[in-house]
């Protein structure tokens, strides 16, 4: 009952070679296991902070927790107009240097340099110590030995990436071939920005998971159709229109059929009138030639295009001219924070802002069910009453995330492994 | 003073539902009950299609208060369209303890 072609192999879990056995979620349930993970991937890998719109000007600047990478970092656009990063830490006695009130929480602003709370110690944006209060007090104290502690920083495609790990590729080559398929997308026109954020109790690598398969789409969203399309959906299920594995990083390209829908009655009464729902407003905004890597099968009833960037960035480019972005920031074995950002082409005029914000709040309606069915998954999984799973070939991504991840920690423990992570080749 | 637009008057009972934040939005939508789910939905939509036509003249850029609260009471109408057309209860079912709250968002 295929709709769209598969790989001569039959299937595109046998066509990535990546086995088809069940497979263990004991990489999502152990203590000792994420503590791994935090030295392997999340301090050996570039990961995305940001985007270039939020440092809009010399001095812009906001921080970042990274506690899975066990630190938290300081990015700033300097007097030169780079971007550079720090580790958000006073070289004086170790007191976090940039924060608001609560030193959990990020912030942002604008300054001409940082200044310590806690003795006055300032640093210029280029890291240098610049003022030590009473340095007359001090014994010797070479102030160029004490300015901020960089962390590795490139831009790809208007994208802030940091690393901690100081031998790592590249980021244009760590992004690989996939990156370099959808580079030159006109990311920097769809400034207009809704962020949301959410503390889902499950490993992060579930929520992943749960967002690059749409298998659950026809089951667990049911309600959010109407009835007649809802039993049309679940008998059809779902199948991708292509898949693709480059390294560590995957995507699938997917079609999208609502936007706008072939039947109105398809849709809710509102989205009809504005035009709009899941997948974005109907009427696209004019942005010009998309790179040729988009919808690689090239699929008149094609969607949208999700990338997942390893370890834990996603990016969903959606035919009608708009993108958004996942982010899972692991803060235990079974907890992590959730963050999406939708961009959208600033609106012309207010009708265009309303039918914006009908597909960001029909977004966050389908992530609330998501995120609630993570905690039950991950609440049984713990029971370890079972302990291998069967995955279908609509889920050959999360197989591939789940290898890669256990691939990494194998690597790091210096465990022989049977094939290596390969990292991207240049493209 | 009216607090919508002269066309939209018969809205007025309503200006409450007129809040700058999906948060507050999404918070009045809980707080509620379906009857008066329904009741806002039923007064508000009758008008969506004029409600359309008027903000498409209307820039951000420059945007009145009048016309903002109208932006801003039909953004609830999108909020409260999920429990109405679909939820049939102001919660999303399944969605338990879970919270997904906005942290940025465009004025207006």
């Amino acid at each position: 009952m295929a709709h769209f072609t598969k790989p001569a192999e039959g299937s595109w879990t046998e066509h990535f070679g990546l086995g088809t056995e069940p497979v263990s979620y004991d990489d999502s349930i152990s203590p000792e296991f994420y503590e791994e993970e935090r030295d392997a991937i999340f301090r050996r890998t570039w990961l995305n902070v940001g985007r270039v719109e939020q440092l809009p000007r010399k001095g812009s600047y906001f921080t970042k927790d990274l506690d899975a990478a066990r630190t938290a970092i300081v990015v700033v656009r300097d007097m030169d107009d780079v971007v550079r990063s720090y580790h958000n830490i006073c070289r004086h006695r170790g007191n976090k240097l940039v924060w608001q009130d609560y030193p959990r929480e990020d912030t942002k602003g604008v300054c001409r340099q940082f200044t310590c709370k806690y003795h006055g110690w300032r640093y210029d944006l280029a890291g240098n110590l610049t003022f030590v209060q009473q340095e007359e007090e001090f014994f010797d104290l070479d102030t160029s030995r004490f300015g901020l502690v960089p962390v590795r920083t490139e831009i790809w495609e208007g994208f802030v990436f940091v690393t901690l790990d100081p031998d790592a590729v590249p980021l244009a080559r760590y992004m690989g071939r996939l990156g370099a398929d959808i580079e030159g997308y006109p990311f920097h026109l769809m400034t207009q920005k809704h962020t949301y954020r959410a503390e889902v109790a499950s490993n992060w690598k579930l929520f992943i998971d749960a967002f690059v398969e749409f298998y659950h789409a026809p089951v667990l969203h049911a309600k959010q159709a109407t009835e007649e399309e809802s039993r049309k959906l679940q008998r059809h299920g779902y199948e991708a229109l292509a898949y693709d594995i480059d390294g560590p990083h995957a995507m699938v390209s997917s079609w999208g059929g609502m936007s706008p829908p072939k039947d109105p009655s398809m849709v809710k009464p509102i989205d009809r009138v504005l035009r709009s729902g899941l997948f974005g407003p109907w009427d696209a905004p004019d942005i010009g030639d998309l790179p040729p890597g988009l919808n690689p099968s090239g699929h008149p009833a094609w969607g949208l295009d999700s990338y997942l960037f390893f370890p834990n960035f996603m990016l969903l480019v959606w035919k009608p001219n708009w993108y958004l972005t996942y982010h899972y920031w692991p803060t235990s074995y079974h907890t992590h924070i959730f963050e999406t950002s939708l961009y959208f082409v600033p609106p012309a005029n207010a009708y265009e802002r309303l039918r914006q914000e009908l597909a960001v709040v029909t977004f966050k309606e389908f992530g609330l069910q998501d995120a609630n069915t993570l905690e039950a998954t991950q609440m049984m999984l713990e029971t370890g009453a079972v302990s291998e799973f069967p995955l279908c070939d609509q889920e050959v991504m999360l197989r591939h995330l789940h290898r890669t991840c256990r691939r990494y920690v194998a690597e790091h423990r210096g465990e022989p492994s049977r094939t290596t992570v390969r990292v991207p080749a240049a493209s | 003073m009216a607090t919508l637009p002269q066309a939209f008057a018969d809205l007025e009972p309503y200006a409450d539902w007129a809040l700058p934040s999906e948060r507050d939005r999404f918070a009045k939508r809980l707080a509620s009950s379906m009857d008066e789910l329904q009741a806002f939905y039923d007064a508000a939509f009758t008008r969506l299609c004029d409600g359309v036509e008027y903000l498409k003249g209307v820039s951000l850029d420059d945007i009145g208060e009048q016309d903002r609260n109208l932006l801003w009471l039909l953004c609830s109408l999108v909020t409260v369209s999920f429990p109405v057309e679909v939820w049939r209860q102001p919660r999303v079912p399944d969605s338990g303890a879970s919270s997904i709250d906005v942290v940025v968002e465009p004025v207006p």
